[in-house]
């Protein structure tokens, strides 16, 4: 029985993303390592993502704890507040939220940038010229952002606490001592590792997505917009599955 | 009788060690669609040789097997004494380094300024080089491609001929002893693609290197080559000079000369 063709897709999708993985892994560890190449990587994926990152860690701390004051205040727990927001932030909202930011820009970026290569044979220009592009291109980025996505992610915390500091400071008054002293109760190692852990692997998706998505992107202008839009919807849909095997895989070793 | 065979097999030993590419019986097929069937030949040092085949025939095909961007379904490629199918990851990077690309869309790396585009060989390939030496380098190419003005302006600042010459520097500059040129005259004007095959015919001197020149420009490939040959249904149909083809009274080799 033939499969329907979007499933037939799917799965092409998946397999061609699947061994587009396994190469990396396969020739990402051997020399000639690209170390300039990397840096300069981390330097735009990282350095240049950090406004746009910590100005939504902001706005997301100063959010939430305008939003969960009137609720805890019914249950008379006002004072429960920079708790509540410190688990909630760095166990998921910071991971999630900036991890989706980086999808945005970082994912659609790498998707274009490589996809015009292709399109434009620069990609080939670099083989012939004997250059592994596959190393030079695919393996700097990829981990580019598996380095750098968890960096983001601390510092979008830290933001988006202090973030909501303010927010508690609009109607009612807290030290910052204070405040801080709460949050860092309130959290443990249980909270703090799982989180960080697995911002790795959403900073892997998106360079993983990202690349495979320029580097096989169609002939034409069109082909290179499709790369960059379907890298970013593609690492967003990871993003929230792998979050989902996380909650499961550290319930299941009893972190929680 | 004997003399004969001797000499006859010294010749062949000479041609075999003249050579710098060969190719015997190559075939390729995209599914059904059979581009090159049983093509074969011969390239020796220093000669420059014309590729002329319709829009569609196969001419990118065949010297992207050349330089291993794509991979043939039989046949044998041998390019500066080495069978490429043979040949590892790495020790084929070190062969692509001898030869030179020109692509039909130029691939200037179009994030980087002209300098840092002819710089990217250098610095990968010839690492030993200091800053000063680059940069000569870099200057000397550009020169003789008259084009050292251009030397901190972006690809997109330059106009198609500048690109064409500016992907001509890039492919000289690691001194290539073999150069491809995939159709170096199309989309050029007349006065401007005569400038390319003059600059081709020069560099081919003054670098001292063999090429292998596709193209269905005629102006082009009378100025550049020293003999052609004609790719048809995906083989070598015809070959001799331009004057001996012209000559040729099948149709198929008449229709490019009308
Ligand atoms: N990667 C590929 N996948 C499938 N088919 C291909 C591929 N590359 C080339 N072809 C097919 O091979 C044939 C020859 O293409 P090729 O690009 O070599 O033509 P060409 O002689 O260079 O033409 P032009 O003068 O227009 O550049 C075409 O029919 C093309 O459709
Ligand atoms: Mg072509």
């Amino acid at each position: 029985m033939p499969l329907p063709p979007t499933w037939q897709q799917f799965l092409d999708e998946a397999g061609g993303l699947s061994r587009f993985t396994g190469r990396f892994f396969s020739q990402g560890f051997k020399p000639r390592y690209e170390i300039t190449e990397l840096l300069r990587q981390c330097y735009i994926i990282g350095y240049k993502s950090l406004p746009l990152v910590g100005l939504t860690g902001f706005i997301m701390g100063l959010v939430l704890t305008m939003q969960l004051r009137p609720s805890l205040i019914s249950y008379g727990a006002e004072s429960q507040l920079p708790a509540m927001v410190g688990i909630a932030v760095v166990r998921e909202i910071g991971p999630v939220i900036t991890a989706l930011i980086f999808a945005g820009k970082i994912g659609s970026s790498i998707g274009a940038e490589l996809g015009s290569m292709k399109v434009t044979e620069q990609i080939d220009a670099m083989e012939v010229s004997g250059t592994n592009p596959f190393k030079y291109l695919v393996v700097t980025r990829v981990m580019a952002a598996t380095l750098m996505l968890p960096v983001l992610v601390i510092l979008s915390d830290a933001i988006s606490l202090y973030g909501s500091y303010l927010g508690i400071n609009i109607k009612g008054v807290i030290s910052m001592d204070l405040y801080f002293k709460q949050v860092f109760d309130a959290l443990s190692f249980d909270d703090f590792v799982p989180a960080f852990i697995k911002t790795y692997f959403f900073g892997f998706a998106v360079g993983m997505v990202g690349c495979f998505k320029g580097f096989n992107s169609s002939k034409g202008t069109e082909g290179v917009g499709r790369s960059a839009n379907s890298a970013v919807v593609v690492s967003s849909v990871l993003i929230f599955i792998l979050d989902l095997l996380a909650v499961q895989i550290t319930d299941i070793l009893g972190l929680n | 009788m004997e003399q004969v065979l001797t000499i006859k097999q010294e010749s062949k030993v000479l041609e075999v060690t003249e050579n710098v590419l060969v190719i015997k019986s190559l075939y390729k097929s995209f599914g059904e669609n059979h581009v090159l069937a049983d093509f074969n030949l011969e390239l020796r040092k220093g000669e420059n040789v014309a590729v002329l085949g319709k829009s569609g025939s196969g001419k990118s095909v065949l010297i992207k097997c050349i330089i291993g961007l794509l991979v043939p379904d039989t046949g044998s490629i041998n390019v500066l004494g080495r069978n490429i199918e043979e040949l590892s990851i790495h020790e084929m990077d070190e062969l692509r380094t001898k030869i030179g690309f020109l692509f039909q869309s130029n691939a200037l790396y179009d994030s980087m300024t002209v300098r840092e585009n002819l710089e990217f060989p250098l610095r990968r390939h010839w690492i030993k080089l200091s800053a000063g030496e680059r940069d000569k380098k870099v200057m000397e190419v550009l020169t003789n491609v008259g084009l050292a003005h251009t030397v901190d302006m972006m690809p997109v600042e330059l106009s198609g001929g500048m690109r064409k010459r500016i992907a001509l520097a890039r492919t000289l500059i690691l001194d290539p002893e073999i150069i491809l040129y995939d159709e170096p005259t199309t989309g050029l004007d007349p006065i401007t693609g005569k400038g390319i095959s003059t600059l081709i015919k020069e560099m081919g001197e003054k670098y001292n290197t063999s090429a292998l020149i596709i193209s269905h420009d005629m102006s082009c490939i009378r100025a550049t080559a020293d003999r052609i040959v004609m790719l048809i249904d995906g083989r070598c149909y015809a070959g001799g000079t331009y004057e001996e083809l012209r000559e040729n009274k099948d149709p198929k080799v008449k229709q490019f000369f009308e």
